[in-house]
């Protein structure tokens, strides 16, 4: 099964991906910036997040909020994320609509400035910094997106420090920050267009050049340090973070190949075997079986620079302790490491995979996104046609030369979440992060 | 809205929209009363599969709450010839996900393959469905499982709000007062006898409905439908109808105590109205603009106005019986009155004035535009259907869902907030740090405060 790309580049630099399906009036929008929290400087912690914020705050033609009253009343769905490589916004919408969703997009890209005030920031740093607490500070177990990374990365490595940044850092970010971000880095020469669904190509491409023609290049971005690490962490790294919490929850993590090199669908069809659905292996030995863990599951970042990490989150069934579920789960992984896994194991976890791609290629907004990704990433969204075949000559020998690699004791990071105990305790819960260490 | 606007860029102008028609649909019957429905979309080479048991949360007996959840589970646990494991690797081998859950007015086995693998995968449903093993170890594994779960939500402000926002608004003797899934104590109750007798009084063919979609003809689909369910015997389960009483009628505040919390859980509503009443479609208009949309009055009023939160919605629960209306947020603390009180002020105004014609017509024009991409996934398509089936909606809804949006008037949406928005019997939840919301929330003087910890137990 391939879909069709048709692909082309604007004199001003910006990157098109076309995809047509008329099986439904409906296309979806989708822009790519490259830029994440990764190209922050220091003491902007969080600055690109709350910076996708502000695109929603209007531009030179579009009122605050207007941007979501346009594309909702004609009948669309719309929204942007922030990662730690990249920053997208897109909308679906019905397919008489592809202008105004064009236009939207190219009057934030060529004229955000002008709409931008210190009251719209102050507002949006309050939202930001709530929905940080909301998804982090009073969540259980929230604050794994930010302690995961800083233990994997070193502290220089761009993907150490917080996606979300510190509240001091939201606090400090000025209109000067928003001027510099923006004519660094979201300029057409940075970014990637997608559109896929029902529209005539000829149209869209009249359309792209009419809104996003004349907007100019960018004069090119600060390049990132050398993002390049040895292929595994040298050592067992370890945390353990009290919380307020029930049970016990593991991350553990390890270095893996970085998404779009040779040895990245191993390591996914690894990580889908460990951790994919009911008859995975953590789940079924340390769920099903050994009944010690509530929940497990595993999964990749899916970093394209330098290197990735595979991550297996269990969570302990009541009465398990911390230092037993992380012995169970090292367990199962040495025997991995020990035993390999077999035929039947990879050809379950790429069949598992192969529903998956398939199924999310039937919403636009999906499709558009997975070319943004392959053209920002890898430079050819032609890649979304090979993913299914490179799935399916992932063999158990290629499984098991990455396990042996990149699963020993030497390339292992533990987050390890444990109920805080009354104050007293706390001594000996630091105690034991000592010895853990 | 300010000078500028004047200056401002004209809007693109749209071309006529394509004509969308929700997937079309048949329906078949097997002798042994199972319905079939299915719909042909041959976007891509998938089938999704949905079937539907009369086996729902409202089925439970009082004081076995849960037994609906774990039967539904259990499913997937294991049969005569395949053990749980055994099993999930059955279906994983052909590239199934398949996935069993009860919610309040049904149970689901709902299953996506390549068509490729559909007619194995559609032989292990019938299995599944018929012949269950309900083994007692998986049976107290399962249990294990929801008493962690329960565990878990004593810490967890979102979902302990929503559970304890359930026990205050309805009347102790309703089911929708107990948590979907079972409490500790009705949840260590279960046996496998009672998993037993759940399953037979409740699963059986009379009561089942298939639906299937996606890269499939309706021929087909009755062929495989036949061949995994056609020997099934039994006959049809009756109705169960629940009470969905409220607690109270006054206005209450029910504070959950979570000391040093840096946010509150907030939960403001009542009990709303069934999914088949004749008013959904204005009520449903209504709440698109006190709070169902991203500009909706509340999210605008609570986020972009005063950056109280990251977001704050309203929604009404559709069920058989009146689920709940309600608006949710987290909000900081120390603010956590305020906005309560622009969330008060937002019922008031909807039912005190006529929202304006734009207000209306963004909620139309959403409604009604987003349509088609609702039903994008065979999944999507299947979820829709199960609402026909289990609501008994009649078969041209969906063809005449968009014209009875547009339809709805700015009188009509006002009457729908003044006869379904129950002003003065709002019940108010919070999960949050006393020391910093007590005193604030009794000051709004909203109702009366009580304070509970996190189990809901009453404390001082």
């Amino acid at each position: 099964m391939r879909i069709p790309i048709e692909t082309f580049r604007l004199p001003n630099g910006l990157f098109v991906t076309l995809s047509e399906d008329h099986s439904a009036p409906i296309v979806a929008v989708n822009l790519w910036y490259h830029v994440g929290s990764a190209n922050e400087r220091p003491g902007r912690t969080g600055f690109a997040h709350l910076f996708e914020h502000m695109l929603f705050q209007g531009s030179a033609d579009v009122d605050a909020n207007e941007h979501f009253e346009l594309v909702q009343r004609a009948g669309g769905t719309l929204n942007g994320s922030t990662w730690l490589e990249r920053t997208n916004y897109f909308e679906t919408v019905p397919s008489n609509q592809l202008e105004l969703a064009l236009w939207l997009e190219a009057n934030r890209m060529g004229k955000l400035l002008p709409a931008m005030t210190q009251q719209k920031l102050d507002t949006q740093r309050a939202v930001v910094m709530n929905e940080r607490r909301w998804s982090m500070d009073n969540q259980p177990y929230g604050t794994w997106m930010e302690k995961l990374p800083a233990l994997c990365f070193p502290p220089e490595h761009p993907f150490h420090h917080s996606l979300m940044g510190s509240m001091d850092d939201l606090a400090a970010a000025s209109l000067d920050d928003i001027a510099q971000f923006f004519a660094t880095y979201y300029t057409p020469d940075n970014a990637v267009l997608s559109i896929a669904g029902d529209f005539d190509p000829a149209d869209a491409k009249r359309l792209i050049d009419a809104h996003f023609g004349a907007i100019p290049r960018g004069k090119g971005k600060p390049p990132l340090p050398d993002m390049s690490l040895p292929p595994v962490f040298g050592e067992w790294k370890r945390e353990v973070v009290p919380d307020e919490i029930m049970l016990p929850r593991l991350f553990l993590a390890f270095r893996t190949p970085a998404f779009g090199t040779d040895g990245y669908h191993a390591a996914s069809v690894c990580g889908a075997i460990l951790g994919l659905r009911n008859g995975s292996r953590l789940r079924r030995r340390l769920v099903r079986e050994r009944q010690v863990a509530a929940d497990a599951s595993a999964f990749t970042y899916d970093l394209a620079k330098g290197s990735d990490l595979l991550v297996c989150d269990v969570t302990a069934r009541p009465g398990i302790s911390a230092e037993q579920l992380e012995h169970e789960v090292a367990t199962e992984i040495d025997a991995l490491v020990r035993d390999g896994i077999d035929d039947a194991e990879v050809a379950r976890a790429v069949a598992l995979v192969q529903t998956s791609l398939v199924s999310s290629l039937q919403e636009a907004g999906e499709r558009a996104d997975r070319l943004s990704l392959f053209a920002t990433y890898l430079g050819n969204p032609e890649l979304i046609n090979d993913e299914v075949n490179r799935y399916r000559a992932v063999t158990a020998n290629a499984v098991n030369a990455f396990i042996r690699e990149r699963l020993g004791e030497n390339n292992r990071a533990s987050l390890l979440y444990v109920p805080r105990e009354p104050a007293a305790d706390e001594l000996v819960a630091a105690g034991s992060l000592a010895n853990a260490e | 809205m300010t000078a500028s606007a004047t200056v401002k860029a004209p809007r693109p102008i749209p071309g006529p929209p394509r004509e969308y028609k929700f997937p079309r649909f048949e329906r078949r019957k097997l002798d042994n009363g199972i319905q079939i429905v299915v719909a042909h979309v041959a976007k891509l080479p998938l089938v999704t599969v949905a079937i539907l048991s009369d086996a729902g949360g409202v089925c439970d007996q009082l004081g076995r709450e849960g037994t609906a959840h774990l039967t539904a589970k259990l499913l997937l646990e294991g049969t005569a010839t395949s053990d749980g494991a055994e099993l999930a690797e059955r279906f994983e081998q052909l590239g199934a996900s398949i996935d069993a859950h009860a919610d309040w007015d049904a149970a689901a086995v709902t299953m996506t393959a390549l068509s490729e693998h559909i007619a194995p995968a559609f032989d292990l449903l019938g299995e599944v469905l018929c012949t269950p093993a309900f083994n007692a170890r998986e049976v107290e594994r399962l249990k294990g499982e929801r008493m962690a779960e329960l565990l878990q939500l004593r810490a967890e402000p979102r979902g302990l709000a929503d559970e304890l926002f359930s026990r205050f608004v309805y009347s102790p003797e309703s089911r929708f007062a107990r948590p979907q899934d079972g409490d500790e104590k009705s949840v260590n109750v279960i046996d496998r006898d009672h998993i037993l007798s759940f399953y037979e009084s409740r699963y059986l063919p009379g009561g089942t409905t298939v639906i299937v979609v996606g890269d499939v003809t309706a021929d087909k689909a009755e062929e495989l439908t036949r061949r995994a369910l056609g020997a099934w015997t039994g006959g049809a389960p009756t109705r169960v109808v629940v009470d969905d009483k409220p607690a109270r009628l006054d206005r209450a505040v029910h504070l959950i105590a979570k000391s040093d919390a840096p946010q509150s859980e907030l939960r403001i509503g009542h009990v709303g109205i069934a999914r088949n009443h004749p008013d959904f479609f204005p009520v449903n208009v209504m709440n698109a603009v006190l709070g169902g949309l991203f500009n909706s009055r509340i999210n605008l009023n609570l986020r972009e106005v005063h950056g109280y939160t990251y977001g704050a919605f309203s929604a009404f629960d559709w069920r058989r019986q009146a689920g709940p209306f309600v608006v949710s947020t987290a909000v900081k603390s120390d603010i956590t009155d305020a906005a309560a009180r622009e969330v008060l002020g937002e019922i008031d105004r909807i039912r005190a004035a006529k929202i304006a014609p734009e207000e209306l017509s963004l909620a139309t024009s959403y409604l009604d535009g987003v349509f088609p991409i609702r039903f994008e996934t065979t999944a999507a398509i299947a979820a829709a259907l199960s609402v026909l089936v289990v609501h008994g909606l009649p078969d041209d809804y969906y063809d005449r869902y968009r014209e009875r949006v547009r339809s709805v008037t700015v009188e009509q949406v006002l009457t729908a907030a003044q006869q379904y928005l129950h002003a003065n019997a709002l019940q108010m939840v919070v999960v949050g740090d006393p020391a910093t919301v007590r005193g604030p929330l009794e000051a709004l003087g909203f109702g009366p405060l009580a304070l509970y910890d996190t189990s809901g137990n009453p404390t001082v």
